[in-house]
């Protein structure tokens, strides 16, 4: 057993670190956040320069084949960072996708541009501003008579979808429902922005009318692939939460030390210091199920979707709880447009709910523990 | 990263499996997984005397305190080893309770402290569970405040003479041997003035006294001392130097205990999948399975780290300080399932009678036994402190005793 990364993935770490240090302040994600940009497109360059959109791309593709667990840490980092780039949409989604379920033409097509961050990826599934559900789809995938297919329908709420080039798109058609590939530079096509708690990340309502498009993986198995790929993407979504909230730890610490009240540093009362002590703890084992999950991911362990929900349950509530007792530590201060807290509490809550909420991955983390059982049983 | 066995662990596995399934007292399988939290159930035969026949057996074997080097008694195995057994060892895993401190805490401080003679006459005793110790730290006026201890030893020739009293001592009624901290100078500041020893607690002068708990067991003990004399060949580090032992002994306490804490969350999965609620079972209920996802986590993240903690120690690192959350996190969750079994076990859940309550009373156990949790071995308030001050450094709070000599502390009564 070995339950750490290794140098050559800590390394991978420390160099997104040192960029996104000398490269995204908090005036970036500032900048993006007062803009209707929806991305930092110098940031993006950048990142792409560095290869970390091919971190767990194979080098035939044009990536660096670096693995998931290195992909992890990165992913860490954009969190802490709160980097303004639509890199889960287009990474641990539609990179994701097609690298699982992708012919060799698709990824021959698709993965070198999405490595070197030419195409930017978005996943539209949701239909309706409720809980994902199967029976909710409507867009609808009709065959043509040469293979591909006609996509007609309407999605709420795609992340990044404003920016995207290339969008997986889940859709039914006689077979049930499947999953698209839609190039988004076509008139069939249409995007309308939407404003979410985070401005700092772009979101849309995508319309399509007769788009062109193809089939990505199994007719009929687009469910169950989505959900694949919701695990997949839960695992780097968590490390991202981490990151942030690692990031509004350190920053609560950083205050409770410096603002002095009653004569003596804030950090020396009690009442903070547990309160700063139970953010450390969420952390903690947010981080450690998070490790776990890693190594689920980068193993295709059978154990990848508890760990998963696991991961992504506790990254979530620990990113939610640091962000906001990060502002309870900084006091009125904390609620100032001017200070950085409101940074984390926008994206902690803007990263829960993307996959789904907390209930919806609780839901699934005791149905993943059923089929354990079930397993279990079946095996004694 | 790699959570499989190295074909060398496997291989360790194995050896250690086969020994077990040979060996292990069969007949107390039964019991003992019906042991239900702070209880040892050994059937008809003493729990003491079956706990020493196990770890008789072990020593024998070579597979007694598997971390100590070999002179000792030990197997100088690793740190993942020392898991994978703990994994094999399964439910006879719970015939050690009575060792955990002694092996775990004082043999530790004896291999730094004492003298090569004592370490030889000591420790195999200790590892083979042919002799039991106890650490005789808290004090009345001594908890949380463990550096604000009273017992006193004087020098008298070539011995110390203890007078005062301890609180909280496991498994004193039963031990051969105890490490004790006293006070040697109540004219220096608190930390300053104390002395650790080791003692035969059959000494004259000494009077135990069991404590009956919430829960009705009696695990601790008060421990008197009425000029009890101890040689002073058996004192453990330097006249003065006893905190700085202490920490070797606490520090251990972190390593003994981190890695295997109950927190009663594979009970709770258990009862939920069987147990009828409304038209299904109560795994169906929306309500229940957000907690159960909730705790789930939680008790995953425990394993998990602790895992990172033995990943460390087995590269030679030190595991980080995130292993002090072991405790703090385990004894809430413990606590707060526990009632919430409770409840949906309904009416019936008020009895306490193993042979009539649902699951031998085990819900039920752990209700009256968590609230220990959260103070033994450092209340939930300290440790906070201690991931405030210590791991995230956050500036100490005022303290009123700082740089007194001991005998100026105000002490309030």
């Amino acid at each position: 057993m070995n339950f750490d990364f290794s140098d050559e993935e800590k390394l991978i770490q420390d160099q997104t670190a040192r960029y996104l240090h000398d490269h995204c302040s908090s005036d970036v994600v500032r900048g993006i956040l007062e803009s209707d940009a929806g991305y930092d497109a110098s940031l993006w360059q950048g990142l792409a320069e560095l290869g970390l959109m091919g971190t767990a791309v194979p080098e035939q593709y044009g990536g660096v084949n670096a693995g998931s667990l290195a992909l992890c840490l990165v992913a860490q980092e954009l969190g802490a960072h709160l980097a303004p780039v639509p890199f889960a949409s287009s990474i641990y989604l539609v990179c994701e996708g097609l690298l699982q379920y992708g012919t060799e033409a698709q990824k021959s097509q698709w993965l070198p541009q999405i490595a070197s961050g030419a195409t930017i990826g978005a996943l539209a599934a949701v239909e309706q501003l409720t809980e994902l559900r199967e029976t909710d789809i409507a867009c609808s995938a009709v065959a043509r008579s040469d293979g591909r297919v006609r996509l007609s329908g309407k999605k709420l709420l795609v992340a990044d979808g404003g920016l995207a080039q290339l969008i997986i798109v889940l859709a039914r058609s006689d077979e049930g429902l499947g999953l698209y590939l839609v190039d988004a530079n076509q008139s069939g096509v249409t995007r309308q922005s939407v404003a979410t708690v985070d401005p700092s990340s772009d979101s849309a309502a995508l319309e399509f009318d007769q788009a062109d498009a193809e089939l990505l993986g199994a007719p009929g198995e687009g469910w169950q692939q989505l959900h694949n790929l919701y695990d997949r993407a839960a695992v780097l979504l968590s490390f991202e939460q981490l990151g942030g909230a690692q990031s509004a730890l350190d920053m609560a610490v950083g205050y409770a030390k410096e603002r002095f009240a009653f004569g003596r540093p804030i950090g020396s009362f009690q009442g903070l210091k547990h309160l700063i002590a139970d953010m450390y703890v969420a952390l903690k084992l947010a981080e450690s199920n998070c490790y776990y999950a890693a190594w689920a991911l980068a193993t295709d362990a059978p154990e990848l979707p508890l760990a998963a929900a696991t991961a992504r349950v506790s990254a979530t509530k620990a990113y939610q709880l640091c962000a906001s007792d990060n502002i309870q530590v900084h006091g009125g201060m904390g609620f100032t447009w001017e200070f950085d807290c409101h940074l984390y509490y926008r994206r902690s809550n803007y990263l829960a709910l993307m996959l789904g909420g907390l209930s919806s991955w609780e839901n699934k983390l005791v149905n993943a523990i059923a089929a354990q059982q079930t397993n279990n049983r079946a095996a004694s | 990263m790699d959570f499989n066995d190295t074909p060398a662990e496997a291989a360790f596995r194995s050896e250690v499996r086969a020994w077990i399934d040979a060996n292990a007292p069969a007949h107390l399988y039964g019991a003992l997984s019906s042991s239900t939290f702070g209880g040892l159930n050994t059937g008809d035969e003493d729990p003491l005397e079956a706990s020493k026949r196990w770890q008789k057996k072990k020593a024998d074997a070579g597979w007694a305190c598997l971390q100590w080097p070999q002179e000792y008694g030990g197997r100088g195995a690793s740190p993942i080893e020392r898991v994978i057994w703990s994994q094999e060892e399964g439910v006879y895993g719970k015939l050690a309770g009575s060792f955990i401190i002694g092996q775990g805490m004082c043999g530790p401080t004896l291999m730094e402290y004492a003298s090569d003679a004592h370490k030889e006459r000591y420790l195999p005793r200790l590892a083979s569970g042919e002799e039991v110790w106890c650490q005789l730290f808290s004090e009345p006026h001594g908890g949380s405040d463990l550096a604000g201890l009273r017992t006193k030893a004087e020098k008298d020739g070539d011995e110390w003479v203890i007078n005062g009293q301890k609180i909280w001592t496991s498994g004193a009624h039963y031990s051969d041997y105890g490490i004790l901290i006293t006070r040697t100078d109540a004219t220096v500041a608190k930390h300053k003035g104390l002395t650790m020893f080791f003692l035969d607690m059959k000494s004259p002068g000494i009077d135990i006294r069991p404590i009956k708990q919430v829960n009705g067991q009696s695990g601790f003990n008060e421990v008197y001392f009425d000029d009890v004399r101890i040689p002073d060949h058996q004192r453990l580090g330097g006249v003065g130097d006893g905190w700085r032992v202490s920490l070797t002994t606490l520090m251990n306490e972190r390593l003994a205990i981190g890695g295997s804490i109950a927190t009663g969350y594979p009970e709770l999965e258990d009862l939920v999948q069987a147990l009828p609620f409304g038209e299904g079972v109560a795994m169906d209920d929306p309500a229940v399975r957000s907690r159960l996802a909730d705790w789930y986590a939680k008790a995953s993240g425990l394993r998990n780290t602790a895992s990172r903690a033995i990943s460390a120690l087995s590269k030679g690192e030190t595991p980080g300080p995130e292993n002090s959350i072991g405790k703090l996190v385990a004894g809430t969750l413990m606590q707060d399932l526990a009632k919430f079994a409770m409840d949906m076990q309904g009416f019936g859940a008020v009895i306490n009678d193993p042979e009539v309550a649902e699951g031998s009373a085990r819900f039920q156990a752990m209700l009256l036994r968590s609230p220990a949790v959260r103070i033994e071995g450092g209340t939930d308030q300290i440790l906070r402190n201690i991931i405030a001050e210590r791991v995230l450094g956050l500036p100490e709070d005022l303290r009123a005793d700082k740089g007194l000599p001991f005998n100026e502390i105000p002490t309030g009564n």
